[in-house]
């Protein structure tokens, strides 16, 4: 059902009766071209552009719990296209794009805001890493603006510039960056690949793949065997398991990331910040709850849920940076279990089974990658071949050493990325 | 968190850095290949459920030590120095 | 208004105060809620939404409609709970979410609207034409969030942090929290006692019961008492519990100057961490309201709220109530009102069998099918066993049953079970490690029952602590059973709602259920019901059995969204208590902190430390000059710079030489006595972790030195290799980065200034480049040590850290008199990069041995931490970006760092990059800039040019690449060994 400002008026006077499911509950058939393993971001965006770019809806997509009810139901919502590595700035650059036509592209309200992202640096040595990121960003085509000290200062008067504990030298601008409803994301995706056919199944937990000969022939469900010509992997934090079913182990281990909610308050801050010694970052929803985060707790987790210490690390860089916010209340905190790879980059890629893919490692940063994402990931399971944005994103990498893409440079301990 | 110390007793997370999987313990030799090396610093088992892992009492001991811990619960069940933990 | 003679405040002395700047008077112990309802105010906010009038629904923390903003500018607190909120003498509270004022509120215009305003709208609108989302809807519905405001200026409150340890934290202090405080501590455990009330007692303080023939209140006084005098026992008021985590640890809020006049000297919220060996849960039960057409109305409260401000406080919410409910509990708040005097106009009970316990008329299978009233309730019609009647009334009690306060015990993914008794959840057993839960917080109800149960466990958790139980007396207490109908929702026109903030009703949650929203997660997030301040306390079971009902479901099979911490919101202010200004990591002082302030040296951060920029001269207006000044200095006189911020580990043991040839990729079995080597650590996946130098000290004892940013690193690098990997290797160490000062004296003249304060002059052959030992500097043992990192003849020299500033002084003093001084960052990193030296600018963790030029350093004849993976064939040759020197080719052109190099003519994107520079300066010594970065197959690429373009910052310069060391490439200055 399309949405149109006649059908909300004609809704709105005939008592919002007229609303269809925004998707089917479809009961999973004996076989399928394509199989997505996970109903989150990514893979509910892979089925919609299998259908919608490539023309391929003989799809499922298993979901064990309820659409959208991983990382894309509980981030904070950033989206960007800032890196400063060839293979990532190529990839998020698409990504980007895709976000900003995403509310027409699948006629729902994603509310995609590019409200700006502003990365704040302390020292000289960071600016200059800055300045080379912000370089690359306008070498890909995207856009950045070095601010100094009094640039910030115009764009966000709410910090502390005198008391905060690292000096405030300036900021990386990122115009086009900012925020979008993340149910949203997943729901208008879901709504578009069911529209074009795609059996969206939740409550489905697959629990084994069947492999014949080097060849994926499907899976086993918590709802009975399906078979597949094609089997993609798309589950986040819970990779590791859902590979291992395939024999492999994988450049990754699982973490919780925490976020956090204040209660709603009137609007004083527009941009997305963050701080560069704090490891904090925050903005204003458009209900008015700040939304911020930090590092991740550090430890490996599959509980989705954090404890004190990183909490109040993330409330403490707060108090330093913009101490005016002290008397917002913190209202509601959350855990996500993020797939941290080894060089804090995804992977899209084939494995050593036919017909059988990969996409992981998105860290605590897969938020912005779903359009982009879902849309590589697509065109390889369509066509075999890599989708040139997404193209350096390969499981060998880690083995070869060749096209590593360590942002932090903090190698190969995957909790530091 | 927190996490029994063999050295100081139980103390708050906050005190410990945390490494990752304790198949860190079991490093290649010089020439066991690419694979193995491979395996040895980016593959995990990455386990829903008791693992053990290596953390380092940081701001007390400085003890690498070898916990035993649930990743699924944060249930700790046990703690040995990695010094003792090898063989 | 006030019931003459109730209330436990019956004789508070009068407190004035003020709401939306009218003056009220209401009486000591009072909450705010109370003292406006005694003073007949109704109206005291506006719903997120639709801006729907609303007054006052509880009598606790999960009040949804009464938040009200106090203080002004930094001081202004938005969205305080006006239930818990205790009044004093000047109190001001604001209403929120209205313009122009609570009453006339234009807003409320959304209302209206509301049939187009159905769940989930913005979704499927605000989308045309393309660009009006985010410059014309957005800006609008962002302009209305959020309920209160903040200042905008800078807290200047005080906020405290908090550790606190015991063997049993009892979480809430009705009568089955203090039986279980009682029991526990008449065991002999440390017991921690919170309540979130500024008074002890629970509901026993809103009830008439009476507990071992006492009055509930009084009994409860009389056990607090006796847990006050125990020295066991901590009581903390005014403090909820806010999450449970890992290992017992529990996060805990004190609200420690809410009550009182704000004070700069108290802080005025206190955060606490509580550690507790087991825990038990008394938090009580909630009572929810029932879903009847407009049944959001000022003068609308929860049945146990009426009975709360009548008992408590003394206060009758309206002067002929009406009680609406499902349950014989919410009888007991017609029988208060009668025996208080005040008129009860009817119960009206859903259940056909319904009971009658005083003189009040019962309406039995009632409902409450419509309501009237704009901004107060003034009517409700009921239907009923004998037909449908109005009913004039200004206050209507609700009780659709009683939620037990499972919410900690959801903090750790728990999902409580579904209780078909009471029809509600009850905790899961275990969800919480070392948690129990008792008295109604685990669904038993009567006075009795939570006296017995708050002993009962107390007695199995001190017994599992190895204590031996206390024998406590079961006082005697009502133990009426707790008897319920389902019922929740009624028919009829109007809104039926369940989140009054967030203005969420029974339509919206079909209209989710229609949409297939029909995951209770899906529904929460469709809705955003359970999502305002009050997370869905007083209304997500009931939007569950809706959402069951419209999806044909059981409530169990429906499942429960999850409750997550904190149980109430806590403000960023207490978490974050001393962090403000520089409170948010240490400060690290050299021991030469004072002397450069002194010299006026502007401080910048490396790390936590503090280090001097530069150190200015009379007449010199820029950086840039007094850079060139020091820089000049040291290339021709001597120059003093503190370093004491490199990390400096002790390493000691027979095996020490081999532990270093392990940790580091060159060779050190070969160091001799008295020498020092440069080294380079890897990490293992083959890239430069740090580099610095050892000095051999004595046969078995080194001092390593790392880079100020990776000390920590390395220290705990250290320690891994040692204990993990070679713990065969008998060493020992320890970062003595404290212990020393230490000193750069570079030029020229370096040791002509040092032979005028050592005790024993030194000379060019005895102590060449590169060698090390002790020096004594006026009877003082020090340490000294020919390295360079400025290319200069130079020194450097450590005394124990007591006597830094005063060598700092002299060294100085003796700079200046030999024509040199004092050097700051500027010019240190000046020096470096004429030198072509690396630092964390050119490490960054990517790079390798090969990539900086160092790939023959890495040993083949030993094992070393990175030695196999920086093997790799990939990793090393043409196709890796290598360390290169950039000269521009016009003297006057202009390096930046951060900027990328691409051939020359080639457009500057992405697929042409070809590398980046990561240092640059402006040579004095060489009249022009220079610069250090990486560029691909950069070490066979000198004497090419390559264009450096920075679009950040408008720059385009030419460059010639060449070696990375500008000056002096066979280190002769360093290695100087003349004696003149």
């Amino acid at each position: 059902m399309g949405y149109s400002a006649l059908k909300i008026f004609k809704e709105g006077l005939f008592g919002q009766k007229g609303w269809k499911p925004v998707w089917r509950n479809p009961e999973p058939k004996p076989e399928y071209d394509v199989i997505i393993i996970g109903g989150g971001g990514h893979g509910l965006s892979t089925a919609y552009y299998l259908a919608k770019a490539h023309g391929i809806t003989n799809v499922a997509v298993l979901e064990k719990g309820y659409l959208g009810g991983g990382n894309v139901g509980r981030n904070t919502t950033i989206v960007r296209a800032n890196y400063l590595l060839p293979g990532n700035s190529e990839f998020y650059s698409h990504s980007l794009k895709l976000w900003e036509g995403m509310e027409q592209d699948l006629n729902y309200n994603t509310m995609m805001s590019q409200r700006g992202i502003i990365n704040l640096f302390h020292s000289d040595g960071q600016r200059d890493a800055f300045a080379r990121r912000g370089n690359a960003m306008i070498n890909q085509g995207d856009d950045a603006i070095l601010l100094d000290r009094d640039g910030v200062k115009d764009m966000l008067p709410m910090i502390d510039y005198d008391n905060v504990r690292f000096p405030i030298y300036g900021g990386l601008y990122h115009p086009r960056g900012g925020t979008a409803r993340h149910d949203a994301v997943a729901w208008g995706y879901a709504r578009g690949a069911d529209q074009r056919g795609v059996d969206l199944i939740q409550n489905c937990e697959v629990t084994g793949i069947d492999i014949e000969g080097g060849v994926v022939r499907g899976v086993q469900t918590s709802r009975g065997a399906i078979r597949a010509k094609k089997v993609a992997i798309v589950v986040a934090g819970r990779s590791g398991q859902v590979a291992a079913m395939a024999g492999m182990r994988l450049p990754i281990e699982s973490h919780v990331l925490q976020a956090f909610v204040t209660e709603g308050v009137k609007p004083i801050l527009d941009n997305v910040v963050s701080f560069g010694m704090g490891h904090f970052y925050i903005s204003q929803s458009d209900k008015g709850g700040l939304v911020f985060g930090g590092d991740l707790d550090f430890y490996a987790s599959y509980a989705a849920r954090g404890n004190l210490p990183m909490a109040e690390h993330v409330t403490d860089a707060a108090m330093t940076l913009m101490p005016s916010i002290g008397k917002a209340r913190v209202l509601r905190s959350w855990g996500g279990i993020m797939d941290m790879s080894s060089d804090g980059s995804p992977i899209i890629d084939k494995t050593q089974t036919d017909g059988l893919y990969l996409n992981c490692g998105w860290c605590y940063g897969g938020f912005k990658a779903v359009p982009g994402s879902g849309f590589s990931y697509a065109h390889l399971i369509a066509k075999d071949v890599h989708h040139e944005p997404a193209s350096k994103f390969r499981l060998d990498r880690f083995r070869t050493g060749r096209g590593l893409m360590d942002e932090e440079g903090t190698g190969s301990q995957h909790n530091l990325h | 968190m927190r996490l029994p110390c063999p050295l100081c007793g139980e103390r708050d997370r906050r005190e410990f850095y945390y490494q990752g999987h304790a198949t860190m313990l079991d490093r290649p030799a010089r020439d066991a290949g690419i694979d193995a090396w491979d395996d040895y610093l980016h593959n995990r088992d990455n386990i829903a459920g008791e693992v053990e892992d290596l953390w380092h009492h940081e701001a007390g001991c400085g003890a690498w030590i070898k916990v035993t811990r649930n990743t699924v619960t944060h249930e700790v069940s046990g703690a040995k120095l990695v010094n003792g933990a090898r063989k | 208004m006030r019931v003459a003679g109730k209330g436990l405040n019956a004789h508070g002395a009068p407190v004035t105060f003020t709401f939306d700047g009218t003056t009220f008077e209401g009486r000591e112990g009072d909450t705010l809620a109370a003292a406006l309802l005694a003073n007949d105010v109704r109206l005291v906010g506006r719903s997120f939404k639709y801006h729907r009038p609303r007054g006052i629904l509880t009598a606790g923390s999960e009040e949804p409609n009464a938040l009200v903003t106090m203080g002004t500018d930094a001081a202004q607190d938005p969205n305080i709970r006006a239930t818990t909120q205790e009044i004093y003498d000047g109190l001001a509270a604001r209403s929120q979410n209205a313009w122009p004022s609570l009453n006339r509120d234009v807003m409320a215009v959304n209302d209206l609207l509301s049939p187009f305003l159905s769940a989930g709208f913005y979704y499927k609108t605000f989308m045309w034409p393309k660009s009006f989302w985010e410059k014309v809807y957005e800006p609008i519905i962002r302009r209305a969030a959020g309920l209160g405001a903040l200042s905008g200026a800078t807290n200047e409150d005080t906020y405290e942090k908090a550790f606190a340890h015991c063997d049993v934290l009892i979480i809430g202090a009705g009568p089955a929290g203090l039986m279980a405080a009682l029991t526990a501590a008449r065991s002999g455990a440390d017991v921690i006692l919170a309540d979130e009330d500024s008074q002890m007692g629970g509901r026993l303080l809103a009830e008439t019961y009476d507990v071992d023939g006492q009055a509930g209140a009084d009994w409860a006084a009389g056990i607090v008492e006796d847990l006050r005098g125990m020295a066991n026992v901590r009581l903390m008021t005014r403090t909820t519990v806010t999450g449970a985590y890992d290992q017992g640890t529990y996060g805990a809020l004190e609200l420690v100057n809410h009550h009182r006049t704000p004070n700069a000297a108290v802080p005025r919220e206190c955060f606490w961490r509580i550690v507790a060996k087991r825990s038990i849960l008394c938090a009580g039960a909630l009572e929810r309201p029932i879903a009847f057409p407009n049944n959001d109305r000022p003068g609308i409260m929860t049945a146990g709220a009426v009975r709360t401000y009548l008992n408590r406080w003394g206060v009758a919410p309206g002067k002929s109530v009406t009680v609406f409910a499902n349950n014989d509990d919410a009888h007991r708040t017609a029988v208060d009102l009668v025996d208080a005097g005040v008129t009860v106009a009817g119960v009206i009970d859903s259940r056909a069998d319904a009971p009658q316990f005083g003189d009040y008329p019962v309406f039995k299978s009632g409902l409450v099918i419509a309501t009237k009233g704009r901004l107060c309730l003034e009517s409700i019609t009921v239907q009923h066993s004998g037909g449908t009647r109005d009913i004039r009334t200004d206050c209507l009690a609700m009780s659709g049953g009683w939620n037990p306060t499972v919410h900690l015990t959801c903090h750790m993914n728990g999902r409580p079970t579904w209780d078909d008794y009471i029809l509600s959840f009850v905790p899961t057993d275990g969800s919480i490690p070392g948690m129990s839960v008792a008295g109604a917080a685990s669904g038993v109800f009567s006075t009795h029952g939570c006296l017995e149960s708050g002993i009962k466990i107390a007695r199995e958790v001190v017994l599992e602590l190895g204590l031996t139980a206390g024998d406590i007396d079961m006082p005697s207490a009502d133990d009426s059973a707790y008897r319920i109908e389902p019922l929740w929702q009624v028919e009829g026109k109007g809104r039926k709602w369940l989140d009054f903030q967030n203005d969420v009703h029974v339509k919206d949650i079909n209209l989710a259920a229609q949409e297939n929203f029909r995951s209770v997660e899906h529904m929460k997030r469709y809705t955003t019901q359970g999502m305002a301040t009050d997370q869905g306390k007083n209304s997500n079971v009931s939007a569950l059995a809706v959402l069951a009902d419209a999806t044909g479901r059981g409530i169990p099979e429906t499942g429960t969204t999850t409750f997550r911490p904190p149980y109430v919101p806590v403000s960023i202010g207490a978490m974050g208590a001393g962090a403000q200004g520089h409170g948010f990591a240490p400060e690290r002082h050299m021991t030469s902190h004072h002397a450069t302030l002194d010299r006026g040296a502007p401080m910048i951060e490396a790390g936590l430390w503090y280090r001097p920029s530069y150190f200015p001269k009379t007449g010199e207006t820029t950086w840039l000059e007094s850079c060139n000044r020091e820089v000049n200095m040291v290339r021709n006189t001597v120059g003093i710079c503190d370093v004491s911020t490199l990390g400096k580990i002790d390493i000691q043991g027979p095996d020490a030489a081999a532990f270093l040839d392990f940790v580091y990729c060159n060779t050190f079995l070969t160091l001799k006595e008295n020498r020092v080597r440069y080294g380079l650590m890897l990490r293992e996946d083959g890239y430069v972790m740090d580099d610095g130098t050892t000095a051999r000290l004595g046969p078995n004892q080194y001092v390593m030195t790392t880079t100020t940013a990776a000390a920590g690193q390395v220290m705990k690098h250290l320690d891994w290799v040692s204990q993990a990997l070679r713990p065969d290797l008998d060493v020992r160490f320890g970062s003595v980065t404290e212990q020393w000062a230490q000193f750069a004296v570079a030029g020229p003249k370096s040791r002509d200034l040092l032979n005028s304060i050592l005790d024993q002059g030194i000379d060019g052959e005895s102590w060449p480049f590169m060698a090390c030992g002790d020096v004594q500097i006026s009877g003082v043992a020090g340490r000294l040590f020919r390295i360079s990192f400025s290319g200069e003849h130079a020194y450097e020299i450590a005394v124990p850290s007591r006597y830094g500033a005063s060598l700092f002084r002299q060294l100085c003093a003796q700079a200046e008199a030999m024509g040199g001084g004092v050097y700051g960052m500027e010019a240190l990193n000046v020096l470096r990069i004429e030198k072509g030296f690396i630092t964390h600018s050119e490490i960054h963790g990517r790079v390798n041995a090969a990539d900086i030029g160092f790939g023959r350093m890495v040993s083949q004849k030993k094992d070393c931490i990175g030695n196999t993976a920086s093997q790799r064939p990939d990793v090393v040759g043409g196709e890796r970006e290598q360390l290169v020197g950039l000269k521009p080719i016009d003297p006057k052109g202009k390096l930046t760092a951060g900027a990328h190099l691409f051939v020359d003519g080639a457009d500057a994107v992405r697929v042409n990059d070809q590398g980046y520079v990561t240092s640059v300066c402006y040579s004095p010594t060489l009249g022009h800039d220079l610069a250090l970065g990486f560029l691909l197959d950069g070490h066979n690429r000198h004497g090419e040019t390559v264009q450096l373009v920075d679009h950040l910052r408008g720059v385009e310069t030419v460059c010639e690449v060449c070696h990375p060391v500008f000056l002096d490439p066979d280190n002769t200055r360093a290695k100087e060994t003349s004696n003149g």
